[in-house]
Parts: C-alpha cells; structure tokens; sequence
C-alpha cells in the first residue's frame, strides 16, 4: 500500500489538463539582478476569510504580509505544514534572504495567489483574463522572474 | 502552476514552477519546473527548516538559465507523508460530562488553539472565529451523523465542506502548541481523524450523508481521501 500522497498522486494525474501547443519561454536575467514575485495557487488570503471565493481570479498582497489564510477548497493535501511555517508554501522569507544576501536583485513588492484545483480544466478564464492581468501587476512592478509554487 | 507558467512567459517574464504530481507537469510542458517528490501541502519540503527551503529555490532558479524548453527537472531527494503515523498529541481530559464528548473536547482545546493563534497572529478558521464556533458546528455534524439531513441539522449544505476545514484547522493549530516539534506531512491530519472525537463524528458524518444519497459536494471534503471509512475497526 502507497502512502497517502500515492493514492491522491494517482488520482489526479489523469485529470485532463489545457494543451498549450508551443512553450513559451522569455529569457530570464542574471539572478543577482532580477526582482522576483511569488505566484503560488495555494489560495492564500489576506484579509481572514478562509473560503476561496474567487474562482480563476487572483489576490494580490504585499510582499511584507505574513497574516495569511490558506483557503483553498480541497481536504486533499497536508495543512499543519503551512500553519506551522507558511515558507514550506510561499518562501516569502527565503526570498527576503536571498534579497538581502544579494543572490537575487530584489523582491517584488507584491505577490500573487490564484487557487489551482479549479474544475473547469480549460481554465479559459486564467488563460484569457486573469492570468494576463496578474502578468501586467507583476510587470508594472519591474519583476522579471517569477518562482510559481503548488500546495 | 503549469497554466500559469506558459501565460506568464507569454507576457514576457521568466518563470519556475515547483511540481508535486509529476504526471500533470509532464502533460502540461511549462517551461521550466522542478519536480519535488514532496508532500501535498509542503512543496518547499520541510517546514521551519530555512536551510532545506533554500537549497530547494536554489535547485529551482538553477533552471532560469534554460532555453531548452519544456524543462523538467527532479529534486534529488524524496520526502513521503506520514499518515499511517498520527501524531501523539495528548487530548485535555473530559470537563463537562453534560456535553457531547466532541463539542466538550472542542472547548478542551480552546486554550492550546489560542495560544498557536498568539504564536502565529493568524487561523485558517473561517473569519478568525474561535472555540464556541467550532463548537457549533461539530454540534451541527453530531446532528448529521445521527441521521439528520443537512438542510436540517442547521447548517448549508454546500458550506459543510469549509464547516469540516475550519473544525479540522482549529484541531490541527491546537495539535501544534501540544506538541514541540513541527509534526511530519498528515500526521496532525490522521491524529485528528483517527484520535479525537470530531474527526470521528466528521467521519460519522459524511458516511451518513452518502448513505442518504447526498450530493458529493457535501460530503467530499469532510474527509480527506486516504483517511478510513467510519466503520473501520482499527480506528477509534
């Protein structure tokens, strides 16, 4: 018998998933001169709610908050992690040190949080609107390099 | 994280994506992702560990440099969760013998919930609602698991899945001011199922829900897949 994990792992991976075509790909700087955000699909909020309500939309939070929720919808993965330290999901921290240590130029002023899980596997909003939306905050913010993280 | 890989080097920035489930990141070709072999929920690795997380975001950005895309890499280590090993975390004995041992259980841990919530100033319960919440709605799935349709047990059917997170998160942050270490990937998640007596009237509950015919969504996020059914005898 696998673990938990296994058993969760197996029935996900033949979800259906969008079929992009060609991968983009835009080079990306040296690392000690990039400015790099956080992007994750933990569904993280910062304003106390616990329940996702944003569909395929996204919020956006500054850099320097810590007082985040995770409100992503599924029982499916382990949650005492992030409450013990929220870096084994959105290394907020980490950056900070690396920004501090000069191995990356610096941190965004903002990051972003979308809620993956979603049910419409096309996800032609995320595609369309919102995922192009957050890329103009992100832009706008002279970030260049973007570290993507699951839950 | 695939999806929002290609939009994002679409607009014109460098991404990294970490991957938990390696089959969705080899179907879905984003540019660049390392593969973790880690917990669902941890894809950093290890929590409290900054030396660990580092060398995982160093073994991510060492793929920015890479044109030769979809690259996907793996993080030579593996982590596995430990659900088959509950966490050992001591329950406050019984206070009010009137109450339903579950909701005098919740009461119980008010005090160690409180002091987790001091240590970390935030909850994942809903709205940062404390111990007489909770206390409502395991009274609520008590209801359910006695036979009680949702509708009627006082609460909104498709609001029992974020009712069961919010009871499950108020244990867990409670399990970690009992212990002093950082519990391994669901174990607090199998002490809560297996050891205290909410987890077993959630599991109660959602077994008496697909009984009646109700609609997954109701039931599917009382508990998490892998946890044992309610009738299971090795479980209390």
């Amino acid at each position: 018998m696998g673990s938990t994990d296994d058993k969760v792992r197996a029935s996900v991976s033949e979800l259906p998933s969008f079929d992009f075509g060609a991968t983009a790909c835009t080079a990306a700087p040296r690392l000690d001169q990039a400015r790099v955000a956080i992007v994750t699909t933990a569904g993280l909020r910062d304003d106390g709610v616990g329940t996702w309500t944003d569909g395929q939309g996204f919020r956006v939070f500054a850099a320097s908050r810590r007082d985040l929720v995770l409100a992503h919808v599924s029982p499916n993965f382990d949650r005492a992690g992030f409450t013990a330290d929220l870096n084994v999901v959105y290394p907020a921290d980490r950056l900070d040190e690396l920004a501090t240590s000069g191995q990356i130029g610096s941190v965004a002023s903002r990051h972003i949080s979308f809620m993956g899980a979603q049910p419409d596997h096309t996800l032609t909003t995320l595609r369309l609107d919102t995922g192009p939306a957050a890329a103009k905050i992100l832009l706008d913010d002279g970030v260049d390099v973007v570290l993507l993280t699951p839950v | 994280v695939s999806a929002l890989a290609h939009v994002l080097e679409a607009a014109g920035i460098a991404t990294v994506g970490v991957s938990l489930v390696r089959a969705q990141a080899e179907r879905a070709r984003a540019p660049r992702m390392l593969h973790c072999e880690f917990p669902l929920g941890r894809p950093l690795g290890r929590p409290d560990d900054p030396a660990f997380q580092h060398r995982v975001i160093a073994a991510a950005f060492d793929l920015l440099p890479r044109r030769d895309v979809p690259v996907l890499a793996e993080f030579p280590e593996r982590i596995d969760d430990e659900a088959d090993a509950p966490l050992a975390c001591t329950i406050p004995p019984r206070h009010d013998d009137s109450l339903h041992p579950a909701i005098d259980e919740v009461l119980a841990l008010r005090p160690a919930y409180e002091r987790s919530r001091a240590r970390t100033r935030t909850t994942n319960v809903d709205g940062g609602r404390g111990a007489d919440h909770i206390a409502e709605l395991v009274a609520v799935f008590v209801r359910i698991a006695d036979g009680a349709p949702a509708a009627d047990a006082g609460i909104e059917p498709r609001t029992l899945g974020r009712a069961a997170l919010d009871v499950r998160a108020y244990y867990e942050e409670a399990a970690l001011a009992l212990t002093d270490h950082v519990p391994a990937a669901r174990q607090a998640e199998s002490w809560f199922y297996r050891s205290t007596h909410a987890g077993a009237t959630l599991r109660r509950a959602q077994a008496a829900l697909r009984a009646a015919g109700a609609s997954p969504r109701e039931w599917f996020a009382l508990v998490p897949t892998g946890q044992p059914p309610a009738d299971d005898p090795q479980v209390s």
